[in-house]
């Protein structure tokens, strides 16, 4: 997938900032932000900045990657999820992936995602750490 | 509504088919089911095509492939649902005819996959889950569904043992199946020792990259009873559709594949049959964890007690319930857009009585559930011989 420089940034609130849509109707905190509540299809909300502390919910270790990611391999991915519910799916990074276990506790932090190859954009996001 | 019937079958050749494109490889299909049925022509066709934009760099199926056929003129439509295109493509086609809109449909499914590299497959098919939420993060389909294996490891003690049954049982099957694209069996053991994709999953827990095409003639009952030359009336009593989130992470349990059982009540419903009623099945084992949560989501066995199905010999040819005796995508073959149709063309050949070596006794009622990504679109099927 190429990373389309207005694509890249179109996503910069999520995965720059934690940005989430909060529901004035119901209080889901869907993330990313979007227009229609998924919880009760309200379509006010407030923006809130996601507390990035979490823990794995379950995981996998990927041996064989996408293109985009041949250098990173093996790396762990989880789904994490947030202290207000929230739930992502990411990398766990700075850990041998022999040590990751369901329940773990982890943050997500600000990383590079992927790069364009030598002249094309970076993409940033978060990666899971051990917390 | 109008009852509806399957009519004519047909297959392409499965597999690395290098000397057949996509319009080949669906026109095989087509001609064959065309010829099964007897009939020269048809009011409408549906194709289900997951991306020939990205495997062969063709979009406009509907009026490529009518064209292809010496129908030009016919109103044809692809549609997409990732690998559930075929099933929504069948969907598609029951309701023109159910509705009185078409009276004769071909329904079909292709995908033409090893023209591209296996990188260029693996982006392709990704695009099947959430790109911003999912692949951009580096999952691929195998992690995804890796993590529905642990998570169901974790919860219910399904063994790693377990996963491998079901690719040495489907592999059984398939080597009964002279259409399979891998007909050797295999053992535990060689599940197990095989590459590592995603942990949990091995490259012998994943389904296959396949060319091929699957063709079904529906028509209405009383046209279907003239086409029928003595065989058995296959009548499709009962289909449902459902959808979910795309990104695994936002379904509360991912255990389960709730658009699964949304899509089996509405077929359920529909034929006025339950679970306890279907003879066989034939479902959706992109990879083995598959096959033990589809089981379990679709009212087949309990939830936690998918594991057990294959290693208890229940699931087997000969057991309480088959499942997947086509040797199901694990070695069937999975061209994706293709396969919601195939299993239709399973389900006819058992119910009339031709499937040879692997024929299930006495079956008169079948099930097929088809679903794309990590089960965000399935389609559930209710087939039955008409008395």
């Amino acid at each position: 997938m190429s990373l389309n420089p207005a694509r890249v940034a179109r996503e910069f609130p999520s995965r720059y900032r934690l940005e989430a849509a909060k529901c004035a109707g119901c209080g889901h905190v869907a993330f990313p932000a979007r227009l229609v509540c998924p919880a009760c299809r309200g379509t006010k909300h407030t923006a809130v900045t996601l507390d990035p502390a979490g823990k794995v919910l379950t995981f996998t270790v990927i041996h064989v990657p996408p293109a985009e990611f041949k250098g990173q391999a093996p790396y762990v991915l989880a789904v994490v999820e947030l202290a207000d519910g929230v739930r992502v799916t990411c990398q766990v990074a700075d850990v041998d992936p022999a040590a990751v276990k369901t329940g773990m506790p982890v943050s997500l932090e600000f990383r590079r995602i992927q790069e364009d190859g030598e002249a094309g954009v970076i993409a940033y996001g978060h990666k899971a750490v051990p917390a | 509504m109008r009852e509806v019937a399957i009519v004519g079958i047909g297959l392409s050749r499965w597999g690395e088919v290098w000397d057949a494109s996509l319009r080949s490889l669906w026109t095989e299909a087509a001609l064959a089911a065309l010829a099964d049925a007897g009939v020269d022509t048809v009011d409408s066709i549906t194709v289900g095509c997951m991306s020939p934009g990205l495997f062969v760099g063709q979009e406009h199926l509907g009026a490529l492939l009518a064209d292809e056929l010496g129908m030009p003129g016919v109103p044809a439509t692809r549609v997409e649902s990732a690998c559930a295109s075929g099933g929504v493509a069948l969907k598609a086609a029951f309701a023109e005819v159910a509705s009185g809109m078409a009276d004769i449909v071909l329904a079909s499914g292709v995908e033409k996959m090893t023209d591209v590299s296996g990188d260029e497959c693996t982006a392709a098919l990704a695009t099947a889950a959430d790109a911003e939420l999912e692949v951009f993060h580096g999952a691929s389909f195998p992690g995804l569904y890796a993590m529905m294996a642990r998570a169901h490891m974790e919860r219910y003690g399904t063994t790693r043992e377990q996963l491998a049954m079901v690719a040495v049982k489907n592999h059984k099957h398939g080597s009964m199946n002279p259409r399979a694209q891998y007909r050797q069996e295999i053992t535990i053991k060689d599940v197990l020792r095989s590459a590592k994709v995603a942990d949990p999953l091995n490259v012998l827990d994943c389904s296959p990259i396949t060319d091929g095409a699957a063709a079904v003639i529906l028509a209405e009952l009383s046209v279907a009873r003239k086409l029928a030359k003595g065989r058995p009336v296959v009548k499709i009593t009962g289909i449902g559709h459902a959808t979910d989130a795309i990104a695994l992470h936002s379904r509360p349990d991912m255990t389960s594949i709730p658009a699964t059982t949304k899509a089996a009540q509405r077929a359920f419903a529909m034929a006025g049959k339950g679970p306890q009623d279907v003879h066989f099945v034939e479902l959706h084992d992109c990879f083995t964890i598959a096959e033990i949560v589809v089981l379990e989501s679709l009212g087949l066995c309990a939830p936690g007690e998918g594991g057990k199905q294959a290693e208890s010999g229940r699931t087997a040819l000969g057991g309480a319930l088959p499942v997947n005796v086509s040797g199901g995508l694990k070695s069937k073959g999975h061209p994706v857009g293709a396969t919601g149709i195939a299993q239709m063309v399973e389900l006819a050949t058992q119910l009339r009585g031709q499937a040879e070596k692997r024929q299930v006794a006495k079956a008169r009622v079948g099930l097929a559930q088809n679903m794309g990504g990590t089960g965000a679109s399935t389609v559930v099927t209710v087939v039955e011989v008409a008395s």
